[in-house]
This record gives C-alpha cells, sequence and structure tokens, in this order.
C-alpha cells in the first residue's frame, strides 16, 4: 500500500517537472526565437532526413503510376494545351508590344520595379501539419540554402504563404488559407485594397476570404484577379492570391467581402518556389537610394 | 531498455506517418491523430509516467517543426497522457471499449483545448462551427484508425510483458 502511494506521489512529481520544462520552454520561445534552435537542430539530423526520404519514395510512386497514364490521355492533354499555347503566343505578342511602350513610358517616369524578376529557389514540401487546425508545411531547404524568415513563397503563379521559422536544412511555412494568415491585398484592376484572411471553416472548400474592401463605384465581378497590394509590409507586391469567387456588399455598406478561389491547389503541394528577396531588403534598398541621391 | 528504444521508434514512426503519407488519407481536409491514440495508449495501459513520456516527446516533435511556441502541444500531449494513465487500474487488455472510450475522449478534450487557446483567444466564437468541422470528425476518423493501431501497441506491450515476467522468474 505504502509503495503504491510512493508511487502515485512520484508521478505528481513527474507531471510537474515536465510541466515546469514545457513552460519554461514556452515562456523562452517567447522571449526570444533563439530558444529553438537547438531542438531544430536536433530535427535537423534525426526526423527531417527520413521525411524527405519518404517524400523521394512518394514522388518515385507518383511518378511511376503516371506513366501507366494513357496514350489517348497525354494526346488528347497535348492538343488542349497546343491551343491553350497558340492563344498564349498571340496574347505574348500583343503583351511584348506593350511592354515596349511600359518600359519606355517608365523610363521617362524614371520608375525602375519590376515584380516578376524576383530571384526564386525551389523546394519540395516534405511534411504537412499534424493537425487539422492550421495549415503548415515544411520544406526541404533551409538558411543553408539562402531561405530566411519572412521569405514569400509561390507555387506556379500563385502566392502559398510566408516562412515562419527556419533551421539549417529545412524551413516552415505558414500557408495563406491558415486561419491565422492575414494578407493585406489589393484588387487587380482598380488597386482597392482589401485584407484576404484565411479561414478553418472554408479550408473544406479550399476557399478564403476576403474583407474590408471599400465599397465604391468600382465593379469588382467574380473572376477578378485579387494581387498582393503595395502596402503590405511582409508580401511583395504584385502576386497573385486568387479569382474572386463570391462578392457581397457587408451590412455596413461602407465595405464589401466575399471568397476567392486560391491560384494554388492547397491540396496537392509538392513543389514551391520561395523568393528570396523579402520586402524588408526592398524597402531597405529603397530607403539607401533616397538618403544616398 | 528495448521497451523504450521499441516505444520511441513507434512514436517517430506514427510521426512521420502523421506528417507524409496521412496527408493522402485525409478525408474531406481532416486527418486522424496517431500521436493521440499512441500517447492516450501509453497512458492506460503502461500508467502515468509512460503517458506523461510519451506525450511530452510527440508534443515536443510537434513543436518543434510545426508549433509556434515551443512546449504548448507538449504540455497538452503530456496532460492527456497522465490524466489517461488514471484509468490504468480499471483498464484491462481484452475490453476494446474502455480504450475506444479514453481515446475519444482525449480527442475531444484535446480538440476544446486547442480551439480555447489557438482561437477563441482569437476571438474566433463559432465554437459549433469548429466542433462540426474539425472535433467531431477528427474524433471519429481517429477512432477508426485506432482500431487497428490500438492492438498492435496492446500486442507490442504483451510482448514485453511476458518476456519481463519470463525474466523475472529465472531470477526466482
Amino acid at each position: 500500500m505504502r509503495k503504491k502511494n510512493q508511487s502515485s506521489l512520484s508521478n505528481k512529481y513527474w507531471l510537474m517537472a515536465i510541466s515546469a520544462i514545457c513552460c519554461i520552454l514556452m515562456i523562452l520561445s517567447l522571449v526570444s526565437s533563439f530558444a529553438a534552435t537547438p531542438f531544430k537542430e536536433i530535427a535537423n539530423i534525426t526526423v527531417i532526413p527520413m521525411q524527405k526520404g519518404i517524400n523521394q519514395m512518394g514522388m518515385f510512386l507518383s511518378d511511376f503510376t503516371s506513366n501507366f497514364e494513357t496514350l489517348q490521355s497525354v494526346k488528347a492533354e497535348n492538343k488542349a494545351l497546343q491551343e491553350k499555347l497558340d492563344i498564349l503566343t498571340i496574347e505574348n505578342n500583343n503583351l511584348q508590344q506593350e511592354k515596349y511602350e511600359l518600359d519606355r513610358l517608365q523610363e521617362l517616369y524614371k520608375l525602375d520595379q519590376n515584380y516578376s524578376d524576383y530571384k526564386k529557389i525551389g523546394a519540395h514540401v516534405i511534411s504537412k501539419d499534424p493537425g487539422n487546425w492550421f495549415s503548415t508545411f515544411t520544406i526541404d531547404k533551409g538558411s543553408a540554402d539562402g531561405i530566411k524568415v519572412d521569405q514569400n513563397v509561390m507555387a506556379g503563379s500563385g502566392l502559398v504563404g510566408i516562412v515562419t521559422s527556419t533551421s539549417t536544412h529545412w524551413a516552415t511555412v505558414r500557408s495563406i488559407i491558415d486561419d491565422s494568415s492575414n494578407v493585406s491585398a489589393m484588387v487587380l484592376s482598380s488597386s482597392d485594397r482589401c485584407m484576404v484572411r484565411g479561414d478553418l471553416s472554408l479550408m473544406t472548400d479550399g476557399k478564403i476570404q476576403f474583407e474590408q474592401l471599400e465599397n465604391n463605384d468600382n465593379v469588382v465581378p467574380v473572376g477578378e484577379q485579387i494581387v498582393t497590394s503595395y502596402i503590405s509590409d511582409k508580401y511583395l507586391q504584385g502576386i497573385l492570391i486568387g479569382y474572386v469567387n463570391e462578392i457581397n456588399v457587408d451590412s455596413s455598406n461602407l465595405t464589401r467581402s466575399g471568397y476567392i478561389t486560391p491560384a494554388v491547389d492547397f491540396r496537392n503541394l509538392q513543389e514551391v518556389l520561395v523568393i528570396t528577396t523579402t520586402k524588408a531588403d526592398l524597402k531597405e534598398a529603397d530607403n539607401s537610394d533616397t538618403t544616398g541621391e | 531498455m528495448k521497451r523504450k528504444a521499441v516505444s520511441a521508434v513507434i512514436l517517430v514512426v506514427c510521426f512521420l506517418l502523421q506528417c507524409t503519407l496521412f496527408n493522402l488519407l485525409s478525408l474531406g481536409s481532416i486527418k486522424p491523430n496517431l500521436l493521440l491514440i499512441l500517447t492516450s495508449a501509453f497512458g492506460f495501459s503502461r500508467g502515468h509516467k509512460d503517458g506523461m513520456v510519451i506525450g511530452f516527446f510527440s508534443g515536443l516533435l510537434i513543436d518543434i517543426q510545426f508549433g509556434e511556441i515551443l512546449g504548448f502541444y507538449a504540455l497538452i500531449y503530456t496532460i492527456i497522457g497522465f490524466a489517461n494513465g488514471f484509468f490504468k487500474q480499471i483498464y484491462y487488455d481484452d475490453d476494446v471499449k474502455l480504450p475506444l472510450l479514453l481515446i475519444a475522449g482525449s480527442e475531444a478534450v484535446y480538440g476544446i483545448i486547442i480551439y480555447v487557446f489557438q482561437f477563441l483567444l482569437r476571438g474566433e466564437f463559432h465554437f459549433v462551427r469548429y466542433l462540426e468541422q474539425i472535433i467531431v470528425p477528427e474524433l471519429l476518423y481517429t477512432l477508426v484508425i485506432s482500431l487497428a493501431l490500438y492492438p498492435f501497441i496492446l500486442f507490442v506491450n504483451r510482448r514485453f510483458d511476458a518476456k519481463e515476467k519470463r525474466s523475472a522468474s529465472k531470477f526466482v
């Protein structure tokens, strides 16, 4: 009997000790971001290589299965792509002409900012958040490859998210469909600003919410492009977020809100591109320019 | 010692499966929580201490790779592991109802804790919506998976128990 009491007492001490360790870790990581570094380094040599291995195996298997796609479907796809290519070529020619004009005008205005020429690093998604509450994932490139916190992450032509923490050979990315994500955005045609907010309850539908769009005369049709805005201090300007899916005037009559279909398929995310320039870098460059002159 | 090593391997394998393969098995973007099954099962079948230790390390793994604050998930899983330890006295390994009930209970408590600390405190008051969309589906899916995972944990534990008994009787 006495022995049993002792063991339950020691269990309580264990609970207290582990809880205390957890609390200390929480406080430390709140105070400085370096508290997690040793743990991340441990993960770097243990869990991460295994995840990379599993990921490679998965990619091999998916390649393997896609090899068995029938010739017919490939032919059909080829035809469709060919048609698309023709349309795009014509469009590209038009755009090229306009670009020359734009270049000339920009030169006149001494504007020299081209948002499409950011330098990017490709990375594989190796694992996703184990829970259902958040939407973060890990990529297989880290600070050793030039990844830094706050760098924007894209897939294809759309915005995926932002790097929230890095270690030597891996980094965590929070996607824009995550419930705690807020992106300052604008409507491409009218440059009206709005906030794009991830919402857990919309995650299953594959949509995200936008709100606080000014209720002015500018008509925003369904299908309109929403891009990152010029005032955001974390996201670079002009990255495509998605297309307007539904838009409603709020009950206050002052603002409009609605839903966006993201340009990126978040369910089948395999490869992403990390833009190595951050908004802070650009701002610094701007500041040094203006002070230099 | 061997038991510890095997437990650690099971833990790491579950974590890896959870972050990689189970993304493909998700139904309606809901996936089961293997680590919680593990923590809960170790808690009620092996007692407070094992539950706590397994819980602490599963939480820590999540914290390191995905958490914003280190130690948050570790604390939740530790407490869940400890709480499951209380049921060791009434637990028989032939009975499958109590384990399922405990795993379901742990899953519900876990969901509510996450909601309160990560969503309610940010001003998201639609509890019923989260209950319907995340907590209950995750609970059901976890229960289905635990029907497969729990017998495996039981099998491993039984083998080690038998071994320990044998080696103990050798000395007697």
